[in-house]
């Protein structure tokens, strides 16, 4: 997902750590004021913070095509849609920093490697339709996971996503109107339909990290409440829900396993291959040295303008001082 | 009048679907996040606008041209902003300065407008100006606030200044297509604006401690369409390729 | 990023109000340089979708918060005071609204 194969540290087996585990078992939310353990807290700046670096990467594939946007209409779409991106970014971003960590050293840690961004966004957007595969699948399985997490145990968490999935719910249907108006359109539109839906299948498959039956770090997670399904769960959700749409559009799954199975009453269909989830994840995607760079390009030529905007305010403190 | 017309509404599109474009550019590179969403704010602004003036252009035009028509398939010759607008964004502090006169002129534009005659334009000018008055609080305050910042600062903004300053003319050349609207108390004369120009920017930059360029050269041929820069060109090819590439398509 | 940091802009608690007469509620957090910026900054990431008509913005520094330990003591006294609530009042239907 947003926050992929995020290590979770051991529980606290204290007297504290058992009180807290009934607090978050009760439903009751954890604040930043509250007592938590150490690993509950580092594992939230983990998670937390991929999630925000992956809103503000995830800026970069659908950015790419804003200035190539067909229509007014949809550049306007698009723009909106990008910028509330960097709006969840910062939503995020503050409900870590309410943890002790500050924007600035998490930025620092996306730049230089220490934390990651989903996978996802380290791959192309090629063709105008996927603007709307990205929307549609991307968004959509984004969604599965962020619905639940409006409920997680951290206070500031689980209000920064009650905001994103309340802003978030016109995203996934901008990119499947997209989709319909392609696999409605000219033979070379569908074709980038079908093409989009090619390159992006297995790699949404991927957005909910491999399976984690046997996962220590997802059971802990689970417990804390600030990990509410299991990757498999949601991964079958996305393809029940996802098949019956790409059938509508009259596209193909790339998937010639796909399949309904009455007895299960869920689809069955081929895993990803996890080797390349793995080098992905390890810098080697399609585009992850791209995304880094341009982030980094992008902070490192603003670095004057948040220095000299800073310095304007001071010099103004010090005049009203000295008046 | 109807080409006069039709003409100058195509200067008002160009203007914001020219810029708005510039400043989607900087989505997800802005130098901090809240920048990034004010900017893509303004932008958005932008889109709107234009989607109202190129449409009452096509409206007024009455070939069956849509809005979409007249901003994706007419090639530089057929277009009618600014040479400023079109002008790169170079850094942040340049895009910046460029906002700032754009929105310094604009603003009093609309105004103006905002008394047409025509109907449709005062009632599109009293929906935009609402959200230009907001731009230049917004760019007003950034080109004081970086002048007046880091001398890093200060000097990448009095170099932007020195490098746009000579695009301002152009906004108050007052042409024969403006002078027959002009006398049918269509739009305002630009020219009697540039009293009001000068004292905002003079009062703007002397508390950014910028100092304004000596020449008042102005650089002409965008609004014309006489003579655009090669700037122009590179940005239709982005923005027109897919309507190029695949015409008659519907999106 | 070998120069010397530059210093975090800081963190602003932000409260809006909506159209219809309630009060400032929080609606978030961001950085900002001052308090005009960060009222800029708040209308343009906190009202893109009309959510409100005013905005204030405090420091996050300047919050002071009630102590979390002090739960219990605090608020659980007001559970046994439920004659504070109309509903622990029971009145005659024929009464009608009161």
């Amino acid at each position: 997902m947003y926050a992929q194969m995020v290590t979770s540290d051991p529980r606290d087996e204290t007297v504290e750590g058992q009180a807290f585990q009934a607090r978050i078992d009760a439903g009751e939310k954890i604040e930043p004021r509250d007592w938590m353990p150490e690993g509950y807290r580092k594992t939230l700046i983990r998670q937390i913070g991929q999630h925000a670096h992956s809103e503000i990467v995830g800026q970069l594939p659908e950015g790419n095509w804003i200035t190539r946007a067909p229509t007014l209409e949809r550049k306007a779409i698009l723009l909106a849609k990008v910028q509330d991106e960097a709006g969840h970014g910062l939503y995020l971003y503050c409900a870590a920093e309410t943890l002790g960590v500050s924007r600035d050293e998490m930025t620092e840690m996306l730049l230089d490697g220490r934390m990651k961004y989903s996978s996802i966004f380290s791959y192309p957007t090629l063709t105008w339709a996927d603007m709307g595969a990205v929307g549609w699948l991307v968004d959509g399985a984004a969604i599965m996971n962020q619905v639940p997490l409006q409920r997680t145990s951290y206070g500031p968490y689980a209000r920064a996503m009650i905001r994103v999935c309340k802003e978030e719910s016109f995203h996934q249907r901008q990119g499947f109107d997209i989709m319909m108006k392609m696999a409605k359109g000219t033979p070379a539109q569908k074709k980038m339909a079908q093409d989009a839906l090619n390159r992006f299948w297995y790699p949404s498959l991927m957005m909910f990290g491999p399976s984690d039956k046997d996962s220590v770090h997802s059971a802990q997670s689970m417990a804390w409440k600030i990990k509410m399904n299991t990757n498999d769960e949601l991964r079958q959700k996305f393809v029940d829900l996802t098949v019956p749409q790409a059938e509508y559009l009259g596209l193909t799954i790339p998937d010639p396993d796909l399949k309904w199975n009455e007895e299960r009453g869920h689809y069955d269909y081929s895993e990803p291959d996890w080797s390349e989830f793995y080098d992905v994840l390890k810098g080697n995607g399609p585009c992850s040295v791209d995304r880094i760079e341009t982030r980094k390009k992008a902070w490192d030529d603003g670095a004057w303008v948040r220095e000299a905007l800073m310095a304007h305010s001071e010099k103004q403190k010090t005049k009203v001082a000295a008046e | 009048m109807t080409t006069e017309l039709f003409e100058y509404l195509l200067r008002l599109g160009d203007n914001s679907l020219v810029l708005g474009h510039r400043l989607s550019e900087w989505c997800g590179k802005s130098p901090i996040l809240e920048e990034d969403i004010a900017i893509s704010n303004t932008a958005l602004d932008f889109i709107g606008q234009t989607q109202l003036w190129l449409g009452l252009a096509a409206t007024v035009e009455g070939q069956g041209r849509s809005a979409d028509d007249l901003a994706m398939l007419r090639d530089v010759w057929d277009f009618r902003n600014l040479l400023l607008v079109e002008q790169p964004n170079g850094n942040f502090g340049e895009t910046i300065m460029r906002q700032y006169l754009f929105d310094a002129w604009h603003v009093l534009l609309l105004d103006g407008l905002t008394r047409s005659h025509h109907q449709e334009i005062s009632a599109i000018a009293q929906k935009v100006v609402k959200e230009v008055r907001y731009h230049i609080e917004r760019s007003r305050d950034l080109v004081i606030r970086l002048g007046d910042g880091t001398p890093v600062s200060h000097e990448k903004m009095q170099i932007a200044l020195d490098r746009l300053w000579p695009y301002v003319g152009e906004m108050f050349d007052v042409d024969p297509v403006e002078h027959t609207l002009i006398e049918q108390g269509l739009i305002p004369d630009t020219s009697t604006l540039r009293a009001a120009f000068d004292a905002e920017v003079l009062k703007t930059f002397a508390t950014a401690t910028l100092t304004l360029p000596s020449s008042n050269f102005a650089h002409l041929g965008g609004k014309s369409g006489k003579r655009h820069s090669e700037h122009l060109g590179h940005l239709l090819t982005q923005m027109q390729w897919l309507q190029r590439a695949y015409p008659g398509a519907t999106w | 990023m070998t120069e010397p940091k530059a210093p975090e802009w800081p963190l602003w608690e932000v409260f809006i109000r909506g159209q219809h007469g309630a009060s400032h509620r929080h609606v978030g957090s961001l950085h900002a340089p001052d308090a005009e910026m960060a009222i800029k900054h708040a209308r343009d990431v906190y009202t893109r979708r009309k959510e409100g008509v005013s905005i204030w913005v405090v420091p996050t520094t300047a919050i002071a918060a009630s102590n979390p330990d002090m739960k219990g003591p605090l608020y659980d006294p007001s559970d046994s005071k439920p004659y504070r609530h109309p509903t622990f009042f029971d009145i005659p239907k024929e009464i009608g609204t009161m």
